[in-house]
């Protein structure tokens, strides 16, 4: 009798294991949630392909691949198709991202037209990216404007952190092979800068 | 237990009953201050009524042309999230994919509220257990020997 009082409680065995298994569990979905935060900070890409342009020192750098919907017509294409950076493979391509509302994009998209009719038959395609804008708006700026140069619309900006975007307009030139040549405009560009960067892509 | 679950049905039915009117009614005929409060501005990542950007200024513009053409909110929440995606929203909507944001935190307060309660059983259960038990006083929490000894004290004060 008095063996059964002095003896320790014992964790009936039925209990252990459920406790355990919770345990494991809650230990599995810290190391989880650690592990993520590790993931995201490892892969974190900070300033996207500009900052890799900057650093690379002429070495190739990948242009960011997209595909958007188009927003102004090429004869024969219907408004709305889409349009892959990769489907413009062997084309020099001048990437420019802008807005309707953007104020220095109305001073500079004039030039970006010019260089399309200079260089259009050399290989060069302008892609006009219209990023975070309502389509109307940038339908009745190229219509205003004149543009006839190739304009996707990318109203939740997703491509603007691959390329390290930060503001409107920036431009970037694409080479053929698809990798990013010379430097990334910020701001409006010029018409010589225009020049320089399409001649340095047509020569990689 | 039943009772308590049907009194929560209850308190939820007539809050239910009190909100859906104005809801319904914000919804029909939605103002530009409202709407300012719900939609973000893409480029600064705050709701609109905080920013003067050019690009919200756009919006506010496009809100005030659907209001006036009589556009509904959800209407108009709907065209927003064609032209921005679904992160314009302040909030995410209670569809698909995004009604998880809205159910985790009720079920992380259920799951925390079943546990607490769990453990404030278990907790008033081993006190019980331990007051009861050999050699102890019920309900005081001293034991025999303590007891003896208080009482022994006590004597001598009076003394």
């Amino acid at each position: 009798m008095s063996n059964v009082e002095t003896t320790p409680p014992t964790e009936a065995p039925g209990n252990s294991v459920p406790k355990r298994v919770a345990q494991v569990i809650a230990l599995l979905a810290v190391g989880a949630l650690l592990g993520l935060l590790i993931w995201k900070v490892a892969t974190r890409d900070a300033g996207g392909a500009a900052a890799k342009l900057a650093a690379s020192k002429g070495a190739p750098v990948a242009a960011p691949q997209f595909t958007l919907p188009r927003i102004n017509g090429i004869p024969g294409v219907a408004d709305g198709t889409t349009v892959s950076l990769a489907s413009l493979k062997g084309k020099v391509v001048v990437l420019n991202f802008w807005a309707s509302w953007c104020i220095p994009c109305k001073q500079e998209s004039p030039r970006l037209q010019e260089a399309y009719i200079k260089y259009k038959d050399k290989g060069v395609v302008v892609l006009g990216v219209d990023a975070q804008d309502f389509t109307g708006d940038a339908r009745s700026f190229a219509k205003k404007y004149g543009l006839t140069y190739l304009i996707v619309h990318d109203g939740s900006g997703k491509t603007l952190s691959p390329y390290g975007v930060t503001g409107f307009p920036e431009t970037f030139f694409v080479d053929r092979q698809g990798n990013l040549v010379g430097q990334r405009i910020e701001g409006e560009i010029s018409a010589k800068q225009l020049d320089e960067g399409i001649t340095q892509a047509l020569a990689t | 237990m039943t009772r308590l679950l049907a009194l929560l049905a209850l308190v939820l039915t007539l809050g239910a009953l009190v909100a859906a009117p104005g809801a319904l009614a914000s919804d029909a005929r939605p103002t530009l201050g409202e709407l300012e409060g719900e939609v973000m501005c893409p480029t600064c990542k705050t709701t609109l009524d905080m920013s003067r950007s050019p690009v919200a200024d756009s919006i506010r513009r496009f809100i005030t042309g659907r209001i006036d053409a009589g556009d509904s909110k959800s209407e108009i929440k709907t065209r927003l999230v064609e032209e921005f995606g679904q992160a314009v929203l302040a909030e995410p909507s209670k569809r698909g994919f995004n009604l998880l944001a809205w159910v985790l935190p009720l079920v992380g307060i259920v799951l925390a509220a079943i546990v607490l309660g769990g453990l404030a059983y278990k907790w008033s259960r081993s006190r019980g257990t331990r007051g009861g038990g050999p050699g102890g006083a019920a309900g005081d929490g001293l034991d025999a020997d303590t007891e003896r000894k208080l009482d022994e004290e006590l004597a001598r004060f009076e003394d």
